[in-house]
C-alpha cells in the first residue's frame, strides 16, 4: 500500500440548527492512501458532502483531526486554509458552479490567479488543462456555448491547473446524462491512473462508484468499506 | 491589475443594469461640475478680489445710486490711493439671452484700479479720444465674436436715452485680457461722460465706489472713516471689501453654497441608494460562484477588494463622463451666468479633487455591504444554494 496522503481521526462534525444541534459525522477515522480513488456512498444527509468538505479544508471538524499531505488543516486560519486549497486540492461540483461572464480558457485560469504567474503562464497552463480534458479548441467559448459534459470538463480543467495531489468531487456526473458521465468518469480514472491524483468522489450512482478504485459507505455519520464491483 | 479582467467582466454582467447605474452615476456628476461651475461664476468674485481693494455702496441697497461728487470726499480720505466708480448699465446684446455686464466708466480712474487688465496702449488711447467708443473683455469678445472696429449695438433695460431711444451703440476699440485664468474677462467698459450726457434721467450719480488702499494703511480704518464720513446724509455708505461685496452680490441669487449642497446631498444620497441596490443584487446573484472563488484559494480580503473595486469602477466610469460633460456644459451655461456676475466658469483643482474622492468614497459605501457579505459567506452554505 502507499503512503497515506489524508488522514482523519476521531473526526465529530456538529451543526447547529436553531436550538438543536445534528452530529452529521461521528468520531470517524479515515485513511486516504496517495494515488487512491475512492467512490463515497450513502443516502442523503448521511455526511458525505460534510466530510468531502472537510477533506478538502473548506470546514473544520467540532472534533477530531484531519490531516492531508502533513498539513494539519483543523488548526489552521481561515487564511491558511485559502492558501492550503489554492495549491493542494481541486474541486468538482455537481452543478460545474463556472463563472458564465468568463470563457472557459479564462474559468481555468482563475486559481492561478492567485500565483505569481505572468498572464502568458496562466493562459500556458490554462491551455494544457483544457488540452488533458479534452476540449482544447472550445478555449475561447463562454459556458453558455458548451453542454452539460463540456462545461464538467472545463470545471475538471480549473481543478487541475494548479496541479493538486488531490481532487474532490461531489457527484461530479449528477447533472449528466448516462453516457457523458461515463466520459466524466473516464477522465478521473485518467487523471488518477496516468497523472498520479488522489480522487473522491461523493456519487448517488453505483454505476459511477464503479469506476473508483473501491467505495466507502457513509451511513448515520460513520464509515464502512466494500471492495469495488 | 491581475483581477482587473475578472473585474471587468463582473461589473458588466448585467449590461443593462451596469448601464443604468452608471447613467445615474453620470447624471450625478454631471450636476457636481454643472452646480459647483455655477456657484463659482456666481461667487467669484471673492477669487479676484484684491485685499486692498474696497467697494462703496449705498447703506441701504446695491441698487440706490451715490453722487458722482462723492469721488473727491472718498479719495480725500486718509488712506485712499485711488478712486473709480462704475454704474450697471444693465443691456443686453441683440437678443434678451445675451445679457452681460456693461459699466460706464471714468477709464484711467476705473483701469487704474485694475492694473490686471491689460489692453495695447495705442488702442486704449483710441478708446480715451473716442466719446462712444468701450473696450470688452477676451472672454466676451470670444462669446460673441466682437473684434475691434465693431459697432454694436447694446439695447439698455434701464437707462433710456434722452430722446427715448433705448439703443445705445459702441465702437469697439480694445479687447482686454488677463494673465488670471479666472480673471473678469467677460464685461465691457464704456465712457461715463458719454453715458452721463446722453442718458435721460440720472445725472450726477453712480453706481458703486472702487478705491484702492494705500500700502500701510488699515483696510478696515478707511472703510469706516469713509462711512463716518457719509453717516446722517441722504446716501450713507457701506464700505467692504471687494470679496464682500461679490458675495453680497451673489446673494441676491440666493444662498448658493446651501443651495447647491442640499442639491447636490440630495442627488448623492440618491445615487448610493442606486448603486448600493445595484451591488447588493449583483453580489446576491453570484453567492454560489463567490462561493467557488473562495474554494480554489481566493482569500476573504481578495473578494473583499474585488467587489469593492467593482463598485468603485462603476463609479469612475460614470463619474468620469459625468465630470467630462458637465465640465463641457459649464462652459455654456457658467458663460452667461459668468458675464452677469464677472465670475470665471471653471473646474477648481478642489472641485476636481472632491468628485474623485466623491467617486471612490461613493463606490466604497455602495459596495461595503455586499462587499462584506461576500467576504463572509460562508462556502459550505453558499454551496449548498446552487
Amino acid at each position: 500500500m502507499s503512503e497515506v496522503l489524508a488522514e482523519l481521526r476521531g473526526v465529530t462534525r456538529t451543526y447547529r440548527k436553531g436550538k438543536t444541534s445534528v452530529e452529521v459525522l461521528h468520531e470517524l477515522d479515515m485513511q486516504l492512501p496517495a494515488g487512491d480513488f475512492v467512490a463515497i456512498m450513502g443516502p442523503s444527509g448521511s455526511g458525505k458532502t460534510t466530510l468531502l468538505n472537510l477533506l478538502g479544508g473548506l470546514d473544520r471538524p467540532t472534533h477530531g483531526t484531519v490531516n492531508v499531505g502533513g498539513a494539519e488543516l483543523s488548526s489552521m486560519s481561515n487564511n491558511q486554509l485559502s492558501h492550503w486549497r489554492s495549491s493542494h486540492v481541486g474541486f468538482v461540483f455537481q452543478f460545474y458552479n463556472l463563472l458564465p461572464v468568463l470563457t472557459a480558457q479564462k474559468n481555468v485560469e482563475l486559481p492561478l490567479l492567485l500565483t505569481d504567474f505572468s498572464g502568458k503562464e496562466r493562459a500556458r497552463r490554462a491551455a494544457i488543462a483544457l488540452d488533458i480534458v479534452g476540449l482544447a479548441d472550445r478555449a475561447k467559448h463562454y459556458p453558455r456555448e458548451l453542454s452539460g459534459g463540456e462545461e464538467q470538463r472545463v470545471a475538471i480543467a480549473r481543478a487541475i491547473v494548479s496541479d493538486p495531489t488531490l481532487l474532490l468531487c461531489d457527484e461530479p456526473t449528477g447533472d449528466l446524462d448516462r453516457e457523458t458521465a461515463d466520459e466524466i468518469l473516464k477522465l478521473l480514472q485518467i487523471l488518477n491512473r496516468e497523472h498520479g491524483k488522489t480522487i473522491v468522489m461523493v456519487t448517488h450512482d453505483p454505476q459511477a462508484a464503479g469506476f473508483a478504485n473501491r467505495t466507502l459507505h457513509v451511513d448515520k455519520g460513520k464509515l464502512e468499506s466494500r471492495a469495488a464491483a | 491589475m491581475k483581477f482587473f479582467g475578472l473585474i471587468w467582466k463582473n461589473a458588466w454582467r448585467k449590461k443593462i443594469r451596469t448601464s443604468l447605474t452608471i447613467l445615474s452615476v453620470f447624471v450625478a456628476f454631471l450636476l457636481f461640475v454643472l452646480l459647483n461651475a455655477i456657484g463659482h461664476a456666481l461667487t467669484a468674485g471673492a477669487p479676484l478680489a484684491a485685499a486692498e481693494r474696497l467697494i462703496v455702496i449705498d447703506k441701504i441697497t446695491l441698487i440706490n445710486l451715490l453722487p458722482v461728487s462723492y469721488a473727491q470726499r472718498i479719495a480725500s480720505t486718509p488712506g485712499v490711493d485711488g478712486v473709480a466708480h462704475a454704474t450697471w448699465f444693465g443691456g443686453y446684446y441683440q437678443d434678451q439671452r445675451n445679457q452681460f455686464m456693461q459699466i460706464p466708466v471714468q477709464p484711467d480712474d476705473y483701469f487704474g484700479l485694475y492694473p490686471e487688465l491689460r489692453m495695447p496702449p495705442e488702442q486704449y488711447e483710441a478708446w480715451k479720444r473716442n466719446r462712444t467708443g468701450a473696450v470688452v473683455g477676451k472672454a466676451l469678445a470670444d462669446t460673441y465674436g466682437f473684434k475691434v472696429g465693431d459697432r454694436v449695438p447694446i439695447r439698455g433695460t434701464i437707462w433710456p436715452k434722452k430722446d427715448g431711444s433705448m439703443l445705445w451703440e459702441f465702437d469697439i476699440e480694445s479687447i482686454f485680457t488677463t494673465d488670471d485664468p479666472r480673471g473678469n474677462t467677460a464685461f465691457m467698459a464704456f465712457h461715463y461722460d458719454y453715458f452721463d450726457e446722453a442718458r435721460r434721467f440720472g445725472q450726477g450719480l453712480v453706481g458703486w465706489y472702487i478705491l484702492r488702499v494705500a500700502k500701510g494703511a488699515d483696510p478696515v480704518e478707511v472703510a469706516n472713516a469713509i462711512d463716518t464720513e457719509f453717516a446722517n446724509s441722504p446716501n450713507e455708505t457701506e464700505t467692504s471689501t471687494e470679496a464682500a461685496f461679490g458675495q453680497s452680490f451673489a446673494k441676491q441669487f440666493g444662498n448658493i453654497a446651501l443651495i447647491i449642497t442640499l442639491i447636490l446631498g440630495a442627488v448623492f444620497f440618491t445615487l448610493l441608494l442606486v448603486a448600493g441596490n445595484t451591488m447588493s443584487q449583483s453580489v446576491r446573484e453570484r453567492i454560489p460562484e463567490l462561493a467557488v472563488l473562495k474554494t480554489v484559494g481566493f482569500r476573504d480580503s481578495t473578494l473583499l477588494g474585488i467587489v469593492l473595486s467593482e463598485s468603485v469602477l462603476v463609479m469612475m466610469i460614470g463619474g468620469v463622463l459625468g465630470i467630462g460633460f458637465g465640465w463641457l456644459a459649464a462652459q455654456v451655461i457658467g458663460q452667461q451666468i459668468a458675464a452677469f456676475t464677472g465670475g470665471g466658469v471653471f473646474l477648481t483643482p478642489m472641485a476636481l479633487l472632491v468628485a474623485v474622492a466623491l467617486m471612490i468614497g461613493a463606490g466604497i459605501a455602495a459596495g461595503l455591504f455586499p462587499a462584506l457579505k461576500a467576504m463572509r459567506l460562508s462556502i459550505v452554505d453558499a454551496l449548498g444554494r446552487g
